[in-house]
């Protein structure tokens, strides 16, 4: 049942385009794929001269970002008479499993949203386009935006996403709680000795200053910052071992336990209960994803952003980005693709706009616009934009991540296992898992 | 019992009369009208069982991804890879039925025994009775979502109410509701009998309504106490109703997918990871739909033969 495209679909496709290309066989590769030769074709994505059409754009912005997106919906409708554009939420975890169950039924959207570690599986899997000829007609280049994820929507040679932000990991610190711990709420710990000093001086005062987070995802998250910050990767160059049971990853989770065994964070931090205990003044420091800025504003925290406290020996910090994609739509209207083009244009030249719902937008442009430059508590995160790390673009290296890397670290922070026999395990698990998922999608 | 025979003995009509109408010689389209009536059902049954299962078969003899062009075909191994010690599936698998195993154990006695007292009380006459069996049914009508995530929050460790209330009797107030065992356990059996006993309690109401009356009037004037009539009348009467409820709630719990999804999270570790999560992680998260499969096949096999037992141990009782 593989995504043949009929001979018709595939002309129909390319008359559309006016300047579109269409990749010829080149032979060998990803070429072979059908999908990748199925270029998205039509329109310069400039402007929108077509009938009158409706496109459905999906995307998984359930939290304090959904209302955002809905209103620069919202604004580009009513501003382009020709287009109307419905957008649809799903939680993130069920969006990557409808999505590629709605394209295959032909119920797709006409464009999305997706993160960029997930688009080398949704690539390989055929449930997106390559946007290549998107870039070109937008005339976007790598100088137009941050370098680090312009490069990471590139799979086998071809781009998949337009980088619409980046949402970099970063300390949030709670000014109330800081102050009644006799600390200067306007300045947050940077580095090792600062954060544990903080922590030592809460301490002092019964204040539990960092809850650590045991499970999945807030837990990994931090722990793969400070696998990085210690020097280490994920996987090897490759990507056919995991490496996070290294020297760095043993000092990175060793570190995180020792808070939870020095007292300097409650035993068995529950899902977002971190985030909870920050809200109502009983936590000092959060270290999450720049999307709790509007969440923890509407909670009526009394708070502060920062860049990630250096706790290994360099800067490092996680980080995710939403991309706008093509979803392989079978026979897929031209005049959709053009408007889908203009509409991925339009939102992306307003994304400051888009950096209000607590992101960093991946345009330069944007990220110098007045707009974004009023926004201090996001200002503050996305400095760390030059040192941000991805998981490496291998079709399936989440699912590795939540099999084999979350439980073991979940364990190690529930203090029933050893960071490094966690680590350890968990390594030979992924491994196999890797070399599964190499079998899988080279098939 | 013996009023229920005669009027079965009334109603069945002799087997000859059901060949033909007047016993005419049966024709070839009469010998077709039990096919036509059964067809509608026939052929949704077809549909949404018969054919699924022979797919899911033919799924689980292949590496299967719905998306990707390649599904090679591996026979059996799906199934020999989950009775290989150092497979990749083959200890988180286990794991979780394991975890599925001991969730029905803790979690089905309560949802018998729990259920079948709150109908014997709310089968008395008392005032507000309406009202009390349809708060113990309330829960029920709410989906796993909405129990489960509502649960997570009361159980959290630090901030959550059950912990908070506990606190305040002066008890611990750290408990690891979610996170720690034999805790996690409790989070999950706990909620699931708030949630569902008022469907087994219903189902208890009326078994017991349709108890004769005059059995119990015949008990008392044999002398019968509380106790002997409950054992002597309201049990045997309630057999059959057991088997279901037995059964039902067998089959329920082994489908536990929503309470250790939501409330647990499968934490810690994996090991309140219940097999319906790790087949829907496998097969609907990694899209390795041929080795989830394979598992689905496994875990139906087991309810099978536990279905079974079940139903002979009843029928070898009833003898």
């Amino acid at each position: 049942m593989g995504r043949r495209v009929t001979r018709q679909e595939f002309l129909l496709m390319s008359a559309g385009a006016g300047a579109g290309f269409v990749l010829a066989g080149c032979g060998g590769g990803p070429e072979e794929n059908p999908a990748v030769q199925q270029q998205t074709g039509a329109g310069s994505g400039k402007e929108y001269n077509g009938p009158k059409v409706n496109l459905s754009f999906w995307n998984g912005f359930t939290g304090g970002d959904g209302p955002f997106m809905r209103r620069m919906v919202e604004q580009f409708s009513s501003q382009e008479n020709n287009i109307d554009v419905t957008m649809n939420t799903v939680e993130w975890p069920e969006y990557y499993q409808k999505v590629p169950a709605a394209v295959s039924s032909g119920k797709g959207p006409d464009v999305a949203i997706m993160h960029i570690d997930t688009l080398p599986t949704n690539a390989a899997r055929q449930v997106i386009l390559p946007v290549d000829d998107v870039a070109n007609a937008l005339k976007l280049k790598k100088s137009d935006f941050f370098p680090v994820v312009w490069e990471a929507g590139i799979y086998e040679g071809h781009r998949y996403g337009i980088p619409l932000d980046v949402h970099p990991f970063g300390l949030f610190y709670n000014k109330d709680v800081m102050e009644k711990g006799g600390l200067d709420p306007g300045k947050p710990p940077q580095d090792k000795v600062e954060f544990m000093g903080a922590l030592e001086q809460l301490k002092g005062k019964g204040i539990q200053g960092f809850w650590v987070p045991t499970i999945t995802p807030g837990s990994t998250w931090i722990f793969m910052t400070l696998l990085w910050q210690y020097g280490g990767e994920l996987y090897n160059e490759d990507v056919t071992e995991a490496t996070w049971n290294s020297d760095a990853g043993v000092d990175a989770l060793t570190w995180m336990v020792d808070l939870i065994k020095q007292g300097y964070s409650p035993k068995n931090v529950g899902q977002d209960a971190e985030l909870i205990a920050f809200q109502n003044n009983k936590n000092a420091f959060v270290w999450n994803g720049i999307w709790n800025i509007i969440p923890f504003r509407d909670a009526g925290a009394n708070y502060g952003t920062a860049p990630s406290p250096e706790i290994g020996s360099e800067k490092a910090t996680w980080a995710n980005s939403h991309n706008f994609v093509i979803p392989n739509k079978r026979g897929q209207d031209p005049h959709k693709i053009a408007a889908s083009k203009f509409f991925i244009s339009w939102i992306s030249r307003n994304s400051a706009e888009w950096a209000k719902a607590g992101q960093v937008p991946a345009r330069d442009s944007a990220r110098a616009s007045s707009t974004f430059q009023s926004l201090e508590l996001q200002n503050n995160l996305a400095q760390q934009l030059p040192y941000v790390h991805f998981p490496p673009p291998v079709p399936g290296i989440g699912d590795v991540q939540i099999q084999a890397l979350d439980p073991a670290v979940n364990e190690a922070l529930l203090l029933k296992k050893e960071p490094k026999a966690a680590l350890d395990e968990s390594a030979s698990q992924a491994n196999q898992l890797l070399k599964e998922n190499r079998q899988k999608y080279q098939a | 019992m013996a009023t229920q025979n005669v009027e079965r003995a009334e109603a069945e009509p002799s087997p000859r009369k059901g060949l033909g109408v007047g016993g005419r010689k049966p024709t070839d389209a009469s010998l077709l009208t039990p096919y036509v009536f059964m067809a509608p059902y026939l052929v949704l049954f077809g549909i949404f069982i018969v054919f699924p299962v022979l797919y899911g078969l033919w799924i689980s003899l292949h590496n299967w991804d719905y998306l990707l062009p390649g599904k090679p075909w591996v026979g059996l191994q799906n199934y020999t890879d989950l009775f290989t010690p150092g497979s990749v599936t083959f200890e988180p698998f286990w794991q979780s039925m394991e975890a599925t195993g001991k969730f029905t154990l803790y979690s089905v006695p309560l949802l018998v025994i729990i259920p079948l007292l709150v109908a014997l009380i709310l089968n008395q006459e008392f005032l507000g009775r309406n009202f009390f069996r349809t708060m113990y049914f309330a829960p029920y009508v709410l989906g796993v979502a909405v129990i489960g995530i509502l649960w997570r929050y009361l159980l959290d460790t630090n901030v959550g109410l059950v912990n908070y209330y506990l606190g305040q009797l002066g008890l611990p107030d750290n408990i690891p509701w979610t996170n720690e065992l034999p805790w996690g356990w409790i989070a999950l059996v706990g909620p699931t009998v708030w949630w569902t006993l008022g469907f087994n309690t219903v189902i208890y109401l009326a078994g017991l309504q349709d108890i004769d009356p005059a059995l119990y009037d015949a008990a008392k004037v044999d002398g019968a106490n509380r106790w002997r009539r409950f054992l002597h009348v309201t049990l045997p009467g309630l057999r059959p109703i057991l088997l279901f409820v037995i059964t039902v709630t067998i089959l329920a719990s082994a489908n536990v997918f929503g309470q250790a999804y939501l409330i647990t999270e499968g934490a810690p570790g994996d090991d309140t990871q219940v097999a319906i999560m790790y087949i829907a992680e496998v097969g609907l998260r990694n899209f390795k739909m041929g080795s989830a499969a394979a598992m689905s096949y496994v875990l139906a096999l087991f309810l099978a033969v536990i279905s079974v037992a079940n139903f002979a141990l009843f029928r070898y009782r009833e003898d």
